[in-house]
């Protein structure tokens, strides 16, 4: 076989093979996502219930992903749970956001959603998030809502 | 039962001097791993023949695997209203455990075999000794550069394999059954991480090209240098390769995934 | 036994050599030498040592006992890369050729000038076509070693053993398989390059009457001792029974038509006993 053809088809295929790699990491695997990319400021957050949230769950605003779940920990002083987020350091987010814990689709992942507040003062790298909302956890719900078609019957009678 | 035992004592000692054999065929080959790259022109050589002829059969099973996956996760998904997640399952199976597995397996067969023949045909038909006696190394000049190129092929094979089987995936999952384009591609976005999936997929078919490679140059060179030895140190190949692989999947699955 | 009296100036010096494989000792008290420009045969039957004497020269067999002694050098404890440094100074031609199926015959000649020397494209060619027209295939330097005979590939194969221009040469078996023509053309070639190579060659054969017809020196070698020795016409005048046997190719004589087994009726009666 001649060497330059050889060296051709060598040449396409390790071409190829890189290609299939970027593919993979850029479109299935998103290395690139928004907010995850560029620089970031932490904002931390305590939750009564992160229900299932895990590390590098989306942060959310209006559904666009601003950011990523940094790390998650249990203060043993409140009994609460500590969420470190990174966010994208192009979106400021005023000091009064409400952080809540939300799920896509019924059954789909977990994410932090951010909904804006209007205060001028925007959050700094290491603030903290004071209005916070909780996971809604299924079978709390289910609880919530038997005890009160329960307080309902009672009053009725 | 003597005899029993007997058996099993001679397949024992038999195995311990094979993996004894081999492991110092491997030094022997790393040793004599320089030529391989100081002159890379014979190491692209077998990347051509373990590279690129293995391209037509890795890139038509990764084909059909995809559509394959496609098909049977949407049948499944879609029973419970998850129709959504079939771009996640079409990824996670290709990247994690399809990829590098079948990819392994269908190079195993492929390349892996040829290598074995050839250096068989070789050492059969005197040529290993002629080299030798021409004051060339035949570990150095013709296996090594086998060696290592199906060591840097197999990663590239697996890559394109789990590629061309998410794009089967999108095709019939998109294209023919309409799931929503855009869910398909976010979901699994959201569900594959790069180093967890990705970089871990790459690992295992590295492990597993060096697995199916030295298998391939060992048995070629250690074969009973006759037409049959040849045959039968071909079906070894394939034989201890396929399984090699199972096994290394699962010890590395269970380290990767399982452990934390 | 005496020993070869033209023993100065030695290339190749075997003295009270042993050497088998494994369990098995193959050789045993092999004394042996060839100096320069000699062409030395080496017959015997199939499975006599012939080949494994070849392998103790060339170094790919260490011997049990003994020294062997090599361009003067010792094989005994001697490295890889000493023993490769012996090699380039030796050529050997294989039983088949032994050529390199994937190169074409160009590339085959031209291997070892590659491999070993640094020289530029141009000369490398015109040495291989110089080697190739020695042997009278100049005009197939383009064929791959699939599209030649049997004896072309032996012609292209010594071409190659010869291409650094040796100061040892062996042959094994460069007879076998041949058609009467290919065999006198090979003859010739071998004896044509040792005289102009002022080389050293040995020959390992079982083919008298070609070899004999062009060596200086011949050794009987049978069941791993060296039985007889002389030129080719003491060899053919040989009183000795085993050498007459074998040099006029009678099937019984001292070497046995049957393998060892009880006499004939023995067996039989033993059948006829366990038959009914």
């Amino acid at each position: 076989m001649n060497r330059a053809i050889l060296d051709l088809w060598v040449g396409a295929f390790v071409a190829l093979g890189f290609a299939a790699l970027m593919f993979l990491a850029m479109q299935v695997a998103n290395v690139s996502e928004e907010g995850t990319r560029g620089e970031t400021i932490t904002l931390r957050a305590r939750f009564e219930d992160i229900g299932g949230l895990k590390v590098k769950a989306p942060v959310k605003s209006a559904g666009v992903v601003v950011g990523r779940v940094a790390a998650i920990r249990f203060d043993p002083q409140t009994y609460q749970a500590e969420v470190e987020m990174k966010v994208s350091a192009a979106y400021p987010f005023p000091k009064d956001t409400i952080a809540s814990i939300l799920t896509s689709g019924l059954l789909g992942e977990q994410y932090v959603g951010l909904a804006a507040g209007a205060d001028s003062e925007m959050l700094k790298d290491g603030d903290r998030i004071e209005m916070t909302q909780s996971a809604l956890v299924l079978e709390k719900l289910i609880g919530q809502f038997l005890f009160n078609k329960a307080a309902e019957g009672g009053s009725n009678k | 039962m003597i005899q029993l035992l007997r058996t099993l004592g001679h397949l024992t000692v038999d195995g311990v001097w094979q993996v004894g054999f081999a492991t110092r065929f491997l030094f022997a080959m790393l040793r004599h791993s320089g030529p391989s790259f100081a002159r890379f022109s014979l190491t692209i050589r077998e990347l051509y023949f373990s590279g690129v002829l293995s391209l037509v059969i890795i890139v038509v099973s990764g084909a059909f695997v995809g559509m394959v996956l496609g098909l049977q996760g949407y049948d499944t998904l879609q029973r419970f209203g998850s129709e959504s997640a079939l771009g996640s399952i079409v990824a996670l199976s290709l990247l994690r455990e399809l990829g590098p597995v079948v990819a392994a397996l269908l190079f195993a067969s492929r390349a892996g075999s040829a290598v074995t023949a050839e250096i068989g045909l070789m050492k059969a038909t005197e040529q290993l000794t002629a080299m030798d006696m021409m004051a060339v190394n035949p570990i150095a000049r013709v296996v090594a550069p086998r060696f290592w190129g199906g060591v840097l092929s197999m990663p590239l094979l697996a890559a394109i394999f789990s590629t061309v089987g998410v794009i089967g995936g999108w095709f019939i999952g998109v294209v023919v059954i309409g799931v929503d384009n855009g869910t398909f591609w976010s979901q699994m976005a959201n569900s594959v991480d790069f180093r967890e999936d990705v970089v871990n997929g790459v690992v295992k078919s590295f492990v597993f090209g060096w697995a199916v490679s030295l298998i391939a140059v060992f048995q070629g060179y250690d074969c009973t240098p006759t037409a049959e030895g040849v045959s039968r140190a071909i079906t070894k190949t394939v034989v201890y390769s396929s399984l090699m692989v199972l096994a290394l999947d699962f010890i590395l699955t269970s380290f990767m995934y399982i452990g934390k | 036994m005496t020993t070869n009296p033209h023993s100065a100036d030695p290339v190749v010096e075997l003295r009270g050599v042993d050497a088998g494989y494994g369990d098995r000792l193959i050789l045993s008290g092999i004394d042996f030498s060839v100096r320069r420009g000699q062409l030395v045969a080496v017959m015997g039957g199939s499975g006599s040592g012939k080949t494994t004497l070849l392998r103790l020269v060339s170094g790919q067999l260490r011997a049990r006992k003994g020294s062997v002694r090599v361009f003067g050098e010792s094989l005994e404890k001697i490295s890889e890369k000493e023993l490769y440094a012996l090699r380039r100074r030796m050529g050997m031609l294989f039983q088949f050729g032994a050529l390199f199926t994937d190169l074409s015959v160009f590339d085959n000649v031209a291997f070892p000038l590659r491999e070993h020397t640094d020289l530029p494209e141009s000369m490398i060619r015109d040495l291989v076509l110089l080697k190739l027209n020695a042997v009278g295939l100049r005009g197939a330097a383009t064929l791959m070693p699939s599209e030649l005979s049997g004896g072309m590939a032996r012609r292209v194969a010594l071409a190659r053993s010869v291409a650094l221009d040796p100061e040892l040469i062996m042959y094994d078996e460069p007879f076998a398989g041949l058609d009467p023509i290919s065999l006198g053309v090979i003859g010739q070639a071998i004896r044509k390059l040792n005289d102009a190579l002022g080389a050293a060659s040995i020959l390992v054969t079982h083919d008298v009457v070609e070899s004999l017809s062009i060596v200086d020196y011949v050794y009987l070698v049978s069941q791993g001792k060296i039985i007889a020795q002389g030129t080719p016409d003491e060899i053919r005048n040989s009183p000795d029974p085993f050498v007459h046997q074998f040099i006029y190719a009678e099937a019984d004589g001292p070497v046995p038509f049957h393998y060892p087994a009880p006499p004939l009726e023995e067996s039989l009666l033993l059948e006829a006993e366990v038959a009914p």
